[in-house]
Formats: structure tokens, sequence, C-alpha cells
């Protein structure tokens, strides 16, 4: 059994990784400082396009300008701020669908658990973007808050299959048992036992969710179904410069790079605290 | 006096094959109990029974007691009520058997405020720490302070099941289930921690139901045995008598398995 493994193994290997983990913590920091400092400071004004067309970048526009003559710079720093609160959003609301109906099926009869294993494998055959279309679709207006609710649903099936398999393994488990034995209510079990036990490897699951959330918006702003302009989503701002990319390659590059960063940086990141807060550091 | 245990007539199945066939002992308050049987033999089953927490999958036939009430059958909630109150469980794999990831100390702490709960008294934090102490004392572990904020993987074997007695002994449980609470350990630490069971439920004057296929352990710790084959009983009787004379063939070979396995380590020793 892997939870047996020594300490003198579990170390290096948290050291071999921790190199990874640094640059996570660094992409992650960077990018939601830009996001926080957004709110207080932008280089210009979101609408203010003073600086020319295309323009390359420069001391004056440090990420170039887009066809309007808009700072790219300024555009990337609320593309954070957005990117970072749809992927907030959309794993809060679709961890806290999936999880909670995740643990219900694992619990449930026989019959509830095998319908509702059917449910989610059914709705993950749909990707999380087309179920996201269509919850737009049905509210009928883009906004950031439809987009963000639209992925968390979008989201909640995976979540919820994975948090259905993690409990099951965790109940199976001698500890549990003892604790019903010894007269533990079921709440306390899942907030002490279930929760804790599948946390590093939900935690995981999650960062990727938020990787998918944040890939997804900029999928849907350039569809047109995101966040409404102005404000300026890394992906509204890969759909503008689509036609763009060969005279001014910036203005895709970089919101590209930026999404890029986010995603392997969460994962990175989960990564780190799977590692920290999985004492016996057992591996998945 | 009536038995703490009664189990009548015991059947259990899955929907394919039959596990265990008409099973019936008892087991009165104080008294201790060995079960003894090889590997697939259902004696956890028959536990797990006991305590109402058998498999979805598995249905159970025949009539369970425990301190005078009914568990086959019995709703989830007066069967909770039992748990604790009448009995609690100490399992093979003590690694296992405690959650990986929460300190040992708090562990032992979830049992003690719910059966101060019971007793009527307030769990303060106190209190708690009290007797989660006390209870470390019980079961002689040593370094108090660093084992509370360990957990299961910093400490050894013998020392997680001594936690794991803590546990169901914080329950204060008037009979105690141990599946084979030895098996997983060493030979020294096995000694220890059933001169320690023997101690604690003697002191506290707990009912055993010991579980093993180790016959000399089982001899020294209980005073009626029941061996069971492929779910079925195949002789009851006290524990003296049973292990020194058995009158079935099966528990012969066992006797004399043990015997020679005990010659073998002497004839190294
Ligand atoms: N959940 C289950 N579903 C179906 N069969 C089961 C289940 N649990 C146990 N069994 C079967 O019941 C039989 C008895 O199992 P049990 O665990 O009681 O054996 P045991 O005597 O405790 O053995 P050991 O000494 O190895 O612990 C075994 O043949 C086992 O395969
Ligand atoms: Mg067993």
């Amino acid at each position: 059994m892997t939870a047996q493994e020594p300490e003198a193994r579990r170390l290096p290997r948290a050291r071999r990784r921790a190199p990874a983990h640094w640059l996570g913590l660094v992409l992650v920091g960077v990018i939601v400082a830009a996001g926080l400092v957004s709110f207080v400071w932008t280089p210009y004004a979101l609408s203010d396009m003073a600086g020319g067309r295309l323009a390359p970048p420069s001391a004056a526009h440090w990420a170039g300008t887009d066809r309007l003559g808009r700072d790219v710079f300024t555009q990337l720093m609320i593309g954070a701020r957005i990117a970072l609160v749809v992927g907030c959003g959309a794993v809060a609301i679709g961890g806290a669908i999936g999880i909670a109906v995740g643990v219900l099926a694992a619990f449930a009869t026989r019959f509830a658990d095998d319908a509702l294993a059917a449910v989610f494998d059914i709705l993950i055959a749909f990707p999380t973007l087309l179920i996201a279309m269509l919850v737009v679709a049905a509210r009928e207006e883009a906004s950031l808050g439809t987009a963000i609710l639209a992925l968390g649903i979008g989201l909640s099936p995976i979540v919820g299959r994975v948090t259905r398999i993690l409990t099951k393994r965790v109940l199976s488990k001698d500890y549990i048992t003892a604790a019903r034995v010894s007269g533990t209510g079921w709440p306390a079990i899942v907030l002490w036992h279930i929760l804790p036990n599948i946390a590093p490897f939900l935690g995981v699951n999650l960062a990727l969710q938020f990787g998918l959330a944040v890939m997804a918006e900029a999928s849907l702003s350039y569809l047109g179904l995101g966040t409404p302009p102005p404000n300026a989503s890394w992906g509204r701002m890969l759909q503008e410069a689509q036609g763009t990319v060969y005279t001014a390659p910036w203005g895709a590059l970089l919101p590209g790079l930026a999404l890029f960063s986010l995603v392997i940086g969460v994962n990175l990141l989960a990564d780190a605290l799977r590692d920290r807060f999985d004492p016996a550091g057992r591996d998945s | 006096m009536a038995a703490l245990l009664d189990v009548r007539n015991l059947s259990l199945a899955t929907a394919g094959a039959r596990l265990i066939h008409d099973l019936s002992f008892a087991i009165a308050p104080g008294e201790r109990f060995g079960l003894i049987g090889e590997s697939g033999s259902g004696k956890s089953l028959t536990a797990l029974a006991a305590t109402g927490l058998l498999p979805r999958a598995i249905a159970a036939e025949g009539r369970i007691t425990l301190a005078g009430t009914e568990v086959i059958g019995a709703p989830e909630r007066r069967l909770a009520g039992l748990r604790g109150a009448a009995v609690a469980t100490v399992f093979q794999e003590p690694l296992t058997a405690l959650n990986p990831l929460m300190p040992l100390g708090r562990q032992i702490a979830g049992p003690v405020r719910r059966r101060l709960r019971r007793e009527g008294r307030t769990p303060t934090r106190a209190a708690v720490a009290e007797e989660v102490r006390a209870l470390l004392d019980q079961v002689r572990l040593p370094e108090p302070e660093r084992l509370l904020d360990a957990y299961p993987h910093e400490v050894s074997g013998g020392q997680r099941q001594r936690v794991a007695i803590a546990m169901a002994l914080a329950c204060r449980p008037q009979l105690l289930i141990a599946d084979e609470p030895t098996t997983a350990l060493d030979v020294t630490t096995q000694a220890e921690i059933v001169a320690l069971i023997r101690a604690l439920v003697a002191e506290q004057n707990i009912a055993l139901l010991f579980i093993s296929h180790d016959l000399p352990v089982v001899g020294q710790l209980t005073e009626r045995v029941m061996v069971i084959r492929h779910g079925r009983a195949v002789e009851t009787g006290p524990a003296a008598e049973v292990l020194s004379r058995p009158r079935e063939a099966y528990t012969q070979d066992l006797v004399a398995a043990a015997r020679r396995f005990d010659k073998a380590l002497e004839g190294r020793g």
C-alpha cells in the first residue's frame, strides 16, 4: 500500500516537484496580482482609443494596441480579473452542485445511485461548452453572470462523477465502518471523514475544471456568448485579434499566452496543495 | 441473566451464495467469547451482522438481539443509538481503521464527545481533553503530547492499534468486538495488545467477542469459543476444553496444526 510509504521516500518526491510548484505559484500569483491591480489602476482606460491602431509594443503601450487603438496591456489586466472571476465562480457553482449530488449518489440506494451515475455519464457526453451554450441561450442574454452560471452547470456532472467514485472508495474503508460502529451520524461522517479524504484528489480535479471553465469562457466570448463588450475577456481579445494575427501578432499571442499560463499555473498549484495537505503522502 | 448478544439461527446470503448457515451463540454481560475460523469462514460478517452494518448486498435471516434490541430489520436510527453504547469494534488493520487525514487526538475525541452527550454531560473542551488523556493512559500510550497531534502514518502499528482500542473504549461499550486485532502486528506487539485487551475488559467488565484464527491467543483471552467453517458452527464449548480436547475432526486438525507450529518455533529458538 502506498499509504505506508516511509517518510524517507515521500520527501524526495515533494522536493523533486518543488520547482514546478513554485512555477505554479508564480504564474497564478502574477495573474491574480494583475487582476487585483486592475481594480485600482490600469495604464489606460479600457475605452481609451487614442493610441493609434495596431501599434507594436512600445514604452507607451507595453503590449501594443488593438485595431481600435485600445491598449492591449490594459485589456490583459481586465481579462485577468474576468478569467479569475469566471474560473472561481464556475468552479464554486459546479463544485457545489457536483459534490452534493456526487456524495448523495454514493450514499443512495443501488437504484438511485445507478440512475445518477447514468445521468452523469450522459451529461458528460455533451461537451461542457455545449451545455453552457444551451444555458446561455435559455437565459436569452449574454452577461458575465450568465456565463459563470452556465459554465458551473456545465462542469457539475464531471465533478459529480468524480465525487461519487471517490466517496465510494472512502466509504469502503474500515475507518468509516469504525466510525459507524461507534455511533457516528452520517452528517459527521461526511464532514469529518469523507470530505477531507476526497479533498486532495477532488482539489486536483477542480483545478482542471478551473482551467476548463476559463478556456470555455474564452470560447463562449469568442462565439459572442460570453462577456459582452467593452469588457475585455481573453477569449474576446482572441476573437477580435483573429483578423490581424499576421500584421499584429501580439494581439492574439499575449491573451493566448495568459490563458495558457493561468491554466497551467492553477494545475501546478493544485498539485502542490495536494502534496502539502495529504500528510500520508499518498499517490493517486 | 439475559444474554448481552444473542444470535439465533443467523443465516447470511448474497444473491448468489449462502455465506452463513444457521449460526447460534450467546454472550453474557462481561463474558469473553472467542470466534475461531479460517480465512473466509464468515467471522467478520457475523460481527458486522451483530452491529447491523452488513453490506447492502447481503441479506440476513434469523434473530440477533443486542442489549435487548432486535438488530435485524431495525431502522438505522435505533441502531445508531445502540452502536457505541452497546457495542464498539476494533479492526484487524489499524492503519485503515483510522482516518489518515485526522490527528489521533481528534479521532479519539469524537467518540468521547458522543459518549459525554449520551451520558447527559456537556462535552466541553476541557472535559473531552481530560477524557482523551485518561484513555491514552489506559491503553499505555507513551508520549501523549506527540501522539495527540500525530497522524496515523506517523506512529507504529502497535501504537495505532492502541489508539483504535482507546477509541473503542471511549464509547464505554458493554460489548467489545475485536476482529483479529493482532493479525497485522509482529509477535511481540501481538502479545502486548492481547495483554492490554485482557486487562481492560477485566477492569471495566466489558464483554468481549474476540475473532481470530490464532488458537493460543484465543485460549489466553476467552472463556468460551465457537469454531466455524464455511459459515457453519463446527464446535462450541469452554475454551480450555475445545482447545485441549477438541471433539470434532476439524478442530482437532486446527489444534494439531497450531501445536506443530509452536514446536517448529521452539525448535528454532
Ligand atoms: N460484501 C460482500 N459481498 C459478498 N460476499 C462477501 C462480502 N463480504 C464478504 N463476503 C464473503 O463472505 C465470506 C466470509 O467473509 P468474512 O469477511 O466474514 O471472512 P472472515 O472469516 O472474516 O475471513 P478473514 O479471516 O480473512 O478476515 C467470504 O467468502 C467472502 O468472500
Ligand atoms: Mg475478517
